[in-house]
């Protein structure tokens, strides 16, 4: 077992963010994090990541308490693209990517070698090699994402967690990224917004709602017309994408 | 930034700070050329025979000049580095190294000494150890108050520094209304200007050390530095342990601008200019800015130092009015330039 979540809540003072969600994943699937806004998605990822601690609850990794490892250990398994993309102080996109190598470093270790292929190999995969020598700030929202990505990959971590991943792109990159992200051959947890795209690309779909696990399965299992309803209180009729044979959704405003 | 362009950036910097300080030994009263002031260096630590100084410039050059431009160079460069790293720690621009109380701190402790006469027992040491002990003093009652539930919250940790300054502060003001010594006012307001008229070899050892030590650390923690700056999320998920890194860059940079305003009273803008003219220059990667926050901060008060001995000679100008008449316009200057963007990513 991959990643195993456990009875997870969290509370802030005088509010439940999530209640008891349990959900075990496999290696090598993408899974998407649905719900809608507030359900507690960037949360349920953040305890996973470690940012939050939960209030109860245990969330391992192959089987291991995560609150029993370091950072450090935890940053070599998992690798997060989150929805903040820094924009203060810049660095150039080689010197970011680089970055990725921190949860490997000793203190007095120098960027070897192989590090410098890594990053090259990372950049070259999420198609931002030809801005190497670009300063972050000077990029555009997707260019910046594709960065950030390439920083996670550089971190050869077996998991990778994207939240909202194609937020602010447009639909040539969101495409693009999340084809990108779907051929990598590691475990991808990402939270998504657009039920479409978690349909055509996703093995499998948590749904979240008001701060606890609604549904695990296929797209198929979970994106019904009941469901659908139930959750994000709109009419949605099911059909399929002429491209892709994938199950596509239309909404329209609950009458 | 190639590595070779770095190491010839690093190598013009150090000529041009020997080059500011030979100049810096021979500008005052007394002209010396530089040929002697070589002499002598060389005398000193034994590999000339011939020398050509007389005994008068010796003296000069070895026990008054040179003490002092060395210490305005460690004090540049501590002040320089303790300000990129403030910046790093709390991820804001406009951060320098007093932020978090130091210097407020350390005037109320000078203060007691210069008019209330505190700490006499300990002789000439009195003031450098009452600024050490306010300074520090300062930090502590800042860092807890910005302790919350075992995390340090980094907005906490500004407001807190800017109320514990003001609270200091009016400490200090309160002493120096209620005074009846002029002499003990003029003596208080110049040390809070600062200056490094007192450096005497035997007095630049600590700061040198505390200097280079601090300096170590912080290169060998570049990583983590540029962690913080990416944000504390991200720090986190690339296995940073954000609250201890925090609780150390906190420690060593009190513990540095501690001891430099001891030694030469709170010298502003250094720390809050030379990182963002270094930034400017070779980008935000601390492996770079650290050491050439270094040597710029050196070089820039020696040079200021120089000014503040012959602005008004024989009188002698506050450091601190140097630092910030030329600094100012300056900072102005590159806050009007649009390729610089302070981190804020317009």
């Amino acid at each position: 077992m991959l990643l195993q979540v456990k009875n997870i809540s969290f509370s802030v003072p005088e509010k439940k963010i999530l209640h008891d969600i349990s959900f075990s994943l496999d290696q090598g699937k993408l899974i998407g994090i649905i719900g809608p806004n507030g359900s507690g998605k960037s949360t349920m990822l953040k305890i996973i990541y470690r940012y939050l601690k939960q209030t109860s609850g245990v969330v391992t990794l192959y089987e291991k308490d995560m609150d029993q490892m370091t950072q450090k250990n935890i940053a070599q398994e998992m690798a997060v693209v989150s929805q903040e993309t820094p924009v203060l102080f810049d660095f150039t996109v080689k010197d970011l990517v680089m970055m990725g190598r921190t949860p490997y470093k000793q203190w007095l270790a120098n960027d070897s070698k192989e590090d410098f292929s890594i990053v090259e190999e990372s950049m070259q995969l999420a198609n931002v090699l030809y801005l190497k020598d670009r300063t972050l700030g000077k990029l555009s929202g997707g260019e910046k994402k594709r960065v950030m990505l390439a920083r996670a990959l550089a971190q050869q971590a077996k998991i990778l967690i994207l939240d909202e991943p194609t937020n602010h792109l447009d639909i040539e990159h969101q495409l693009q990224l999340m084809d990108l992200v779907k051929e990598l051959p590691i475990t991808i947890i990402a939270a998504l917004h657009d039920l479409n795209l978690a349909s055509s690309y996703c093995d499998e779909l948590l749904l979240i709602k008001e701060g606890a696990l609604h549904m695990k399965g296929t797209p198929e299992q979970v994106l019904t017309e009941e469901t659908i309803e139930q959750v994000f209180h709109v009419q949605a009729g099911v059909s399929k994408n002429p491209f892709t044979q994938k199950l596509h959704l239309f909404f329209t405003q609950k009458t | 930034m190639t590595k070779l362009r770095f190491t010839l950036l690093i190598g013009a910097l150090i000529a041009v700070l020997l080059a500011s300080m030979t100049c810096a030994v021979m500008v005052g009263s007394v002209g010396i050329t530089p040929s002697i002031i070589w002499e002598v260096l060389f005398s000193k630590i034994g590999l000339s025979i011939e020398n050509t100084a007389s005994k008068a410039q010796s003296i000069i050059i070895w026990e008054i000049r040179l003490p002092r431009i060395i210490l305005a160079a460690i004090v540049g460069a501590a002040l320089a580095i303790s300000g990129a790293a403030i910046q790093a720690l709390v991820r804001n621009p406009i951060a320098d190294p007093y932020i978090l109380g130091v210097s407020s701190g350390a005037s109320v402790g000078a203060t007691l000494v210069i008019l209330l006469g505190a700490f006499s027992f300990l002789g000439t040491y009195a003031l450098s150890f009452a600024a050490f002990l306010g300074a520090i003093f300062a930090v502590v009652i800042v860092f807890l108050l910005a302790r919350v539930n075992g995390r340090t919250s980094v907005i906490r940790l500004l407001l807190a520094g800017i109320a514990i300054s003001m609270v200091f502060s009016a400490i200090t003001n309160f002493m120096l209304m209620t005074s009846k010594q002029q002499g003990g006012i003029q003596a208080v307001i110049h040390w809070m200007l600062g200056s490094l008229a007192g450096a005497k070899w035997s007095t630049i050892g600590i700061p040198f050390f505390i200097f280079l030590l601090v300096f170590i650390l912080l290169l060998l923690n570049y990583r983590q530095l540029n962690a913080l700056l990416l944000g504390e999320e991200l720090a986190t998920t690339l296995g940073m342990n954000l609250d201890g890194f925090r609780i150390f860059i906190i420690l060593v940079v009190s513990l540095l601008t501690g001891v430099v305003v001891a030694s030469s009273g709170s010298i502003g803008f250094v720390g809050l200019i030379i990182p963002h003219f270094v930034r400017m220059i070779v980008g935000s990667n601390y492996k770079l800015v650290l050491p050439i926050s270094a040597l710029m901060g050196a070089i820039f008060l020696v040079w200021a130092d120089m000014v503040a001995r012959i602005a008004i000679a024989p009188e002698e100008m506050p450091i601190g009015i140097v630092t910030a008449i030329c600094g100012g316009p300056f900072f102005i200057w590159m806050l009007r330039r649009r390729r610089y963007s302070f981190g804020d990513g317009e």
